[in-house]
């Protein structure tokens, strides 16, 4: 059996004397559509932080490729090939477009692919590269936080509340890069709170509840009564 | 032409107000305290000047990056206030500590006459040297800050953590190295500041805040959108001062002050916000 890209280990996670993750178990492999669901405070959110070096204190592994990078801080960590998508987005908005892909670049981990692989999948993003990020509609913003990850030259990409604030027509256009990536071998975990377009896409899923994962596996082998139900937490 | 010291003075504390994000209390402390290298240089140790003034860039870029790592980033863990007050220490700090040092007198650097060097122009005009030289020197200076932060790579890096920190920590831009890079380049441009105020004006240990104050109305004038336009506001403060000084020299401070406060209350986002 092969190592998955990313797994988590017995992952806990604390915000000062608050435990918001329980000892969490979860993996993704090369090629692979994880989605990650749950409601608001279910802890999906701490454990995309987790990854990315991003919280305070987290006990358990985080391991990329068999090697625990949970000591390593988060420049350290993209440079081993996790690359995030915040929640929000989070450009930089006096920057220009190019300059908020360039950051990505120049924190990537070495050999991967150049701006004008990113204008070809995002074409509107070369005709406004001058103009700055707060000028974007949040679409195209959301198109440049991924532009960005994928300068990275990740191994996994997170994408934290993918389809939050933005119109439905864009998050369906934003799924469709989706399956882009997982093809080209890059492992993708997706947080979302909403259930069915996210199982949709989804190789395997994770529903989170209060820090804990309720249920996992194939969203084909679950009825979408047993995801509602561990989603919000309601006995059989 | 003192509008271009003026816009030395104000270049640093804009770096340090619109890059790291804190107001530096001790700027013009820091700007004093390399007019008192520059005269220990020069007299003590009996450098000649051509000598002396190259020194100064590289002991500013050593202030700055010492002060940084040492005290301002340890500083900035906590609330904004908590820096404030840790730049207003230091600057208590540099004023006991140069006049512990070299004494209450006033100082002065002399240059061998440049000073009193002047270009003649026409039969009413001429220009002094070494205000000619300010001048060119501030504008040679806005040029270089502005394509070391808007050109270079790590001036992007540093545009984007004075955007949003936090944002800036998740796509691992490190603000410790960043930071210490933005504060060598104030340090820079205190070294020249410094080096300049030295030679054109006298100056005493408790120099400093009156340097901070114009420092701090020009930048406040300029806004934070550009550099070129802390050269407008110096040379705004420096042409009213001028003019306040041709009706009576004590309305010379004065004049700056009121001209300040005026266009304050008109455009109190600065004359050239950062959009």
């Amino acid at each position: 059996m092969t190592t998955p890209v990313m797994q988590l280990q017995k992952l806990d996670v604390f915000y000062g004397h608050f435990h918001a993750v329980h000892g969490i178990d979860m993996d993704c492999d090369a090629g692979e559509i994880v989605s990650v669901i749950g409601a608001n405070g279910a802890g999906k959110s701490s454990v995309m932080k987790a990854i990315m070096g991003q919280v305070g204190r987290t006990q358990g592994q985080v391991l990329l490729d068999g090697k625990d990078i949970k000591n390593l801080r988060t420049p350290e960590r993209i440079k081993q090939g996790v690359a995030l998508v915040p929640e929000g987005r989070r450009l930089f908005p006096s920057l220009s477009v190019e300059e908020n892909l360039n950051i990505g670049l120049y924190t990537a981990r070495p050999g991967g692919i150049g701006l004008q692989d990113v204008f070809d999948i995002f074409p509107v993003l070369k005709d406004r590269r001058a103009q700055r990020a707060s000028q974007l509609s949040g679409g195209q913003q959301q198109m440049v936080a991924i532009g960005r990850a994928l300068l990275m030259n990740p191994r996994i990409v997170l994408f934290d509340e993918i389809s939050l604030g933005l119109a439905p027509l864009i998050v369906k256009d934003i799924y469709k890069i989706l399956p882009k990536l997982s093809a080209k071998g890059l492992g993708v975990v997706v947080v979302e709170q909403d259930i069915s377009r996210s199982l949709a896409v989804a190789d395997r899923f994770y529903c989170l509840l209060e820090g804990r994962v309720t249920l996992s596996g194939r969203p084909a082998d679950f009825t979408r009564e047993d995801v509602a139900n561990s989603y919000f937490g309601m006995d059989h | 032409m003192l509008g271009g010291l003026y816009a030395m003075f104000a270049l640093g504390l804009a770096v340090s107000v619109g890059v790291l994000r804190f107001i530096n209390v001790a700027h013009g402390d820091m700007i004093v305290l390399i007019s008192f290298i520059f005269l220990s240089l020069t007299e003590t140790v009996g450098l000649p000047l051509i000598i002396a003034i190259p020194m100064l860039l590289p002991i500013g870029a050593l202030i700055g990056w010492v002060l940084q790592r040492g005290l301002f980033q340890k500083a900035a863990d906590g609330n904004e206030m908590q820096i404030i007050l840790v730049t207003f220490g230091l600057s208590v700090v540099i004023q006991n500590a140069l006049q512990g040092i070299y004494g209450a007198d006033t100082q002065k650097v002399t240059a061998g006459g440049i000073e009193l060097q002047s270009i003649h122009v026409t039969d009413t005009l001429n220009i002094g040297v070494l205000p000619l030289m300010v001048f060119v020197t501030a504008i040679v200076m806005i040029f270089v800050l502005e394509q070391f932060l808007y050109r270079t790579r790590i001036g992007t890096m540093i545009r984007a953590i004075a955007d949003d920190p936090s944002a800036a920590r998740l796509v691992g831009l490190s603000s410790t190295k960043l930071f210490a890079v933005a504060m060598v380049v104030v340090g820079i441009t205190v070294g020249i500041a410094g080096g300049y105020m030295a030679i054109w004006t006298n100056f005493d240990p408790t120099s400093g805040p009156s340097r901070l104050l114009i420092a701090f109305e020009v930048v406040v004038l300029a806004g934070l959108g550009s550099f070129w336009g802390v050269l407008a506001g110096g040379i705004i403060i420096a042409a009213a001062q001028t003019i306040g000084a041709t009706y009576d020299s004590a309305f010379q401070v004065l004049g700056g002050h009121i001209v300040f406060l005026l266009i304050f209350l008109v455009r109190p986002q600065g004359l050239f916000p950062k959009s």
